[in-house]
């Protein structure tokens, strides 16, 4: 990325996150708070560090903006007022966008993504829907036996307590639902 | 009792799925407290983390959506008891209350104008009905049983967003679980994430996150804890026994939605509340 | 006929390299009433000014203009020119043809033109000044000290030991400030006490410090050299005079258990009590909201046990006014209230601090410490009395926090959080502090070696981050930090944590800063004149502050300011009179319609509500009347007068009208 690819992404995460870089002084309040820090390749304030310094690919492409679990705790306790889950998320949007998401966090991001997936079909997210689709793509992308089984035996458990709901539920107006995704994820009409 | 409370519903995709025992609990409860709830014709799903982890755009235009249908539908109080959805809902309505801009170009997105209706979560929804009311309407209250109040991440911060209790040290639900009788216990992780949406994404980390929540309120002498969120609900009591088998050791800890405890209090059976549709077993 | 002389500078090259002073000189010598127009290159200059003093008397100039320079640069070096030749200094105009004119433009025909211009003006402004005598104000030659912390003592030895006489006010029963409670001082670990007390006894005997304990400045009137101060002398209970300060009353009195002000609620103090043992004056105080005596007639086991009958429940607050020349306000800080919301500023209700009994803020630590506080000198947790085997520190809880609200920083923090751990690593051998910081700040001479010598020798760790949140656990404090220089978060588990929370300015500074006129910023630090060049002087006359009522700062800091602000107020004792410039303002009384709006706008009090009386004392009208002493002369009082009887000696009206009729 060569340094106007640089600045305009920097540009486009701050419009994003409606924060600005420079004003993070690196105190680590919210790698301190931060309740999955220790399980991510690059904390908290060493991604808005990464960004400040140009290096944005490499931020793009960090595992630990899928571990954020976006429970706020960060903004919340910033005594710059750097919205750090804002940024969390417009790292997560670019990454996206770009097609530039880490490998070994596949799992979250395809659950995401038929998570959406299936609140733009139904208007509503149906859950036996969502899983399914999840688990055909992440076993397509992660190739392990183990993800395509976990959770199975909790099935039967729902069953019993009458929490398994086969068939989702459909909005009635869902033409609108979808222009509204089409225009936001699409850019189209 | 005090006159009638007439709020809107928006049940959320959990509420009307996996977690339809808060919803059945709810609205056990609050009918006995005397608030009918209107449920938002055609809502649609609040976009949840999904939209906003990829698309900001979409994840204020999802509930965008929903504020303009309250809007339509006549409704000034809207009661959303996930705590994902309310904050959606409000995080949305302030953005485009600071932007005018944004707020023009997301009301032609969702083709209407997102009204200035007042989400409410859980917490808001019992304030709203009043301490008083929920009081007086105590018949059975809970003596001896020591509660862990669990608010979990979205119900108390970011604070610009929720302007409700304190995020750091919030009582709110302590004063309703100590109105019913019950003793609310002192510990340290009532604002601890147990790991939100990602129970299937990332079930490393949301075992990690609630053995931590259930080994402290067990260390604390709860013999239950107390929730306002259905995915608070599905990581600590669906996967509790995950939790045990991951980390070799039992909890036993009831799980109770804070409508299940106020419900109990006013002389509801559990049956009618939903109790019996927990995983963990109703122990104390 | 006016004789003006008109004096064209080169300044070097600054003004003649754009201006064509030849021409400028040619032109304004054809100016009615121009007697002489010369140039030259250094007007400034001891030739220069010789050159203008010869010819103010050889040509009988009765009005000069020097056109060169801004009037900041060297008006008054022009007037004292003037005055050595025999002309009266306001007699003399600048008219600023470098900073207006050849600084600011390029084009030399241009610039020369308005230099000529400029200097127009100068002159009809000139033709129309009158002669004016400086204004001589009676200054009464005593000073008054608000505060007696290190700041206030050393200002107060500084100008009693000049011989005058110096009135202390202090708020609290003892002078000595917050450095009477500290431990030992950075970077020499000195006792504290030590080296304050033998101060504190110099001016409590000190012949010419007039000293009020426990009392507060009630309301200010008068001006720079007439200052009329009223104090209020709070009632002790315990007359002074007769008591011998033999401690005998304290130990009878039953109410033991009320938190000491002096140990910040690290230990407990009776009703009637002295703060401390070293204290000046070494009396007791009787709490009034806890005494049962005085709020239910109880108990007086006090005044039957005292020998010399000092105890008087009748005393009342006591009104007493003294009249100063000039004032200084030395009145000190207070530490942030951590946990509290106040305002706008939020509080850090993640630390815990009044929530768990072992998080305590760095005055506190300092009590636990010191050799003559609460538990001698031995750091025991507050909690159950064990010693800590593991302590945190924490740096910049409240500064440089622009969400809580107080965005700067408290300057003594990461010296005395140095000095702490230190001072921990002494008494307990075995325990380990660790430090979280955002970064050192120790400029000071020995400073930065002070804090190597923390980490170094003693074996302090500092990790560099911040803490986001403390927890309890099984009597354990867990502390959730970071450390940024290697990535990583950072948990601790602790016996206790110490918050260096921030330094804010002392309560009630704000109302009595305003009794005095004084600005202050939007911390309620005192304003000083200019942050450069004028650190302990304020913008009202006669007024000057010292210590960290102006700023955060630490001990050296405050006692080279409390110095500079005693040798200002010895400038300004210095004679028995004042001397201002006469360019205030004056109301014409005859015209004056006393509608008062002067009175009302003016922003530093100087207008005054009078009479006009004849000879014999029989009253003709009543008038508004300017304060020589006071003014200012902004003009405000000219611009809103409707009867334009109000109007600025060496700015009047009509100079006004006449410059900008020169123009047209």
């Amino acid at each position: 990325m060569n340094a106007t690819m640089q600045g305009n992404s920097i540009l486009q995460l701050e419009s994003l996150a409606g924060t600005k870089f420079a004003d993070c002084y690196q105190c680590g309040k919210c790698t301190a708070g931060c309740p999955r820090s220790a399980h991510m390749d690059k904390t908290p304030h060493q991604l808005i560090r990464m960004v400040q310094l140009g290096h944005v690919e490499a931020a793009l492409k960090a595992g630990a903006i899928w571990q954020c679990v976006s429970c706020e705790t960060c903004t919340t306790r910033c005594p710059k007022r750097v919205d750090c889950a804002a940024v969390m998320d417009a790292l997560r949007q670019v990454s996206y966008e770009r097609g530039v998401t880490s490998k070994q966090q596949a799992a979250v991001v395809l659950f995401q993504k038929a998570f959406l997936d299936s609140v733009r079909r139904n208007g509503r997210m149906n859950e036996i829907e969502m899983i399914v689709q999840y688990k055909l793509e992440g076993f397509a992308a992660i190739r392990r036996l183990g993800f395509l089984l976990n959770g199975a035996m909790l099935a039967p458990r729902m069953q019993m307590h009458k929490k398994l709901h086969i068939v989702g539920e459909k909005v009635r107006d869902r033409g609108v639902v979808r222009r509204i995704f089409a225009r936001c994820m699409d850019g189209t009409e | 009792m005090s006159q009638r409370v007439n709020l809107g519903y928006y049940p959320g995709c959990s509420l009307h799925g996996s977690s339809d025992d808060y919803q059945q609990s709810l609205t056990a409860c609050f009918g006995a407290l005397g608030a009918s709830f209107k449920e938002l014709d055609d809502w649609i799903c609040c976009g949840a983390t999904a939209a906003h982890m990829l698309n900001r755009k979409l994840s204020i235009a999802l509930p965008a959506r929903n504020l303009a249908l309250a809007a339509q539908q006549g409704c000034d109080e809207l009661v959303a008891p996930c705590s994902m959805c309310s904050m959606q809902l409000k995080k949305a309505q302030r953005a485009m209350a600071m932007d005018a801009a944004l707020a023009e170009e997301i009301g032609i997105i969702v083709e209407a104008k997102p009204g200035g209706t007042r989400v409410l979560n859980l917490l808001q929804a019992f304030d709203r009905v009043g301490m008083e009311t929920i009081k007086a309407a105590v018949k059975e209250p809970l003596k001896d049983l020591k509660v862990a109040c669990y608010y979990g991440c979205l119900l108390t911060r970011p604070p610009e967003v929720v302007e409700f209790d304190d995020c750091e040290q919030p009582e709110s639900m302590e004063k309703i679980v100590a109105a019913l009788g019950a003793t609310p216990v002192k510990w340290n992780y009532k604002t601890e994430c147990c790991g939100a949406g990602m129970t299937l994404a990332n079930e490393e980390a949301v075992l990690e996150l609630s053995r931590m929540i259930l080994a402290d309120a067990a260390a604390h002498e709860a013999q239950c804890i107390a929730v306002a969120c259905p995915m608070c609900h599905v990581n600590l009591d669906m996967k509790q026994s995950a939790v045990e088998a991951r980390y070799k050791t039992r909890y036993d800890m009831t799980i109770y939605y804070l409508c299940d405890l106020v419900g109990l209090a006013l002389g509801l059976t559990p049956k009618a509340l939903g109790i019996d549709r927990h995983f963990v077993g109703r122990k104390a | 006929m006016a004789r003006i002389g008109v004096f064209v500078c080169w300044c070097g090259e600054n003004i003649a390299r754009t201006v064509d002073v030849d021409r400028v000189v040619q032109e304004v010598a054809k100016l009615p009433g121009v007697r002489c127009a010369v140039n030259y290159k250094y007007t400034c200059s001891d030739p220069g000014q010789a050159m203008i003093r010869e010819k103010i008397v050889s040509d009988k100039l009765d009005g000069v203009v020097v056109a060169s320079c801004s009037p900041h640069m060297h008006l008054k070096t022009f007037r004292k020119t003037a005055q050595a030749a025999g002309l009266n200094p306001y007699l003399l105009e600048m008219a600023n043809i470098r900073e207006q004119c050849s600084w600011v433009h390029h084009d030399r025909d241009q610039a020369t033109a308005k230099a000529i211009e400029l200097i127009r003006l100068a002159v009809a402004k000139v033709k129309n000044d009158h002669a004016l005598e400086p204004i001589k104000v009676p200054v009464t030659r005593r000073a008054m000290v608000v505060g007696g912390g290190v700041a206030g003592i050393q200002a107060a030895l500084d100008i009693a030991d000049a011989g005058y006489e110096v009135v202390m006010v202090e708020r609290d029963p003892s002078i000595g400030g917050k450095m009477a409670g500290l431990s030992e001082t950075f970077p020499t670990l000195d006792c504290s006490q030590c080296i304050l007390t033998p101060r504190m006894v110099d001016v409590g005997q000190h012949p010419r410090i007039k000293l009020y304990t426990y009392s507060e400045v009630e309301a200010v009137e008068g001006f720079v050299g007439n200052f009329e101060i009223t104090i209020r002398q709070k009632a002790r209970y315990v007359d002074v005079t007769k008591c011998t300060g033999c401690g005998e009353c304290s130990k009878v009195c039953p109410l033991k258990k009320n938190k000491s002000e002096f140990d910040f609620g690290m230990g407990m103090r009776p009703a009637i009590y002295m703060p401390f043992p070293q204290a000046v004056p070494a009396r007791p105080v009787i709490d009034k909201n806890v005494c049962a005596k005085l709020i239910r007639n109880g108990c007086g086991l006090c005044e039957k046990k005292c020998a010399a009958g000092a105890i008087n429940f009748e005393d009342t607050d006591r009104l007493v006014k003294e009249k100063v020349g000039a004032v200084v306000l030395a009145t000190g800080f207070k530490l942030y209230d951590i946990g509290k919301k106040d305002g706008k500023i939020a509080g850090y209700g993640e630390y815990g601090y009044g929530k768990y009994k072992d998080v305590i803020d760095s005055l506190q630590f300092e009590r636990l410490v010191s050799a003559s506080g609460p538990t001698n000198g031995e750091i025991k947790r507050p909690s159950d009395g064990k010693t800590p085997k593991n302590v945190v520190f924490i740096s910049c809880v409240g500064s440089r926090d622009n969400a809580k609200g107080l965005p700067y920083c408290s300057k003594i923090c990461c010296m005395y959080t140095a000095k702490h751990t230190m001072l921990y690593k002494h008494k307990v051998h075995e325990g380990q502090a660790h430090v979280f910081y955002m970064d050192i700040r120790s400029g000071g001479k020995g400073y930065d070696e002070f804090v190597r010598r923390a980490i170094e020798q003693d074996g302090a760790k500092y990790y560099r981050g911040r803490v986001s949140k403390i927890t309890e656990q099984d009597g354990k404090l867990i502390v959730r930090g970071a450390d940024t220089l290697s990535g990583e978060p950072v948990t601790i588990e602790a016996e206790m944590v110490v918050l260096a929370s921030a330094m804010q300015p002392a309560d009630g500074v704000t109302q009595l800063a305003q009794k005095l006129n004084v600005g202050y910023d939007e911390f309620g630090f005192l304003m000083e004149g200019h942050p450069k060049l004028r650190p302990v002087e304020t913008n009202a006359a006669g007024v000057y502050i010292c210590g960290a009522a102006q700023a955060p700062k630490d001990i050296p800091e405050s006692v080279a300011q409390a110095s500079a602000a005693a040798s200002k107020v010895l400038i300004t004792l210095a004679s028995s009179e004042l001397t201002r410039e006469p360019e205030i303002a004056h109301i014409d009384e005859k015209i004056c319609a006393a509608c008062y709006r002067c009175y009302e706008a003016c922003p530093y009090h100087a207008i005054e509500k009078a009479e006009v009386r004849t000879p014999r004392g029989v009253f003709v009208k009543h008038t508004a009347r300017v304060n020589a002493g006071l003014c200012m002369g902004c003009g405000t009082c000219v611009a809103v007068c409707p009867s334009k009887s109000a109007d600025i000696e060496g700015f009047t009206e009509q100079e006004t009208y006449a410059m900008v009729a020169s123009l047209i």
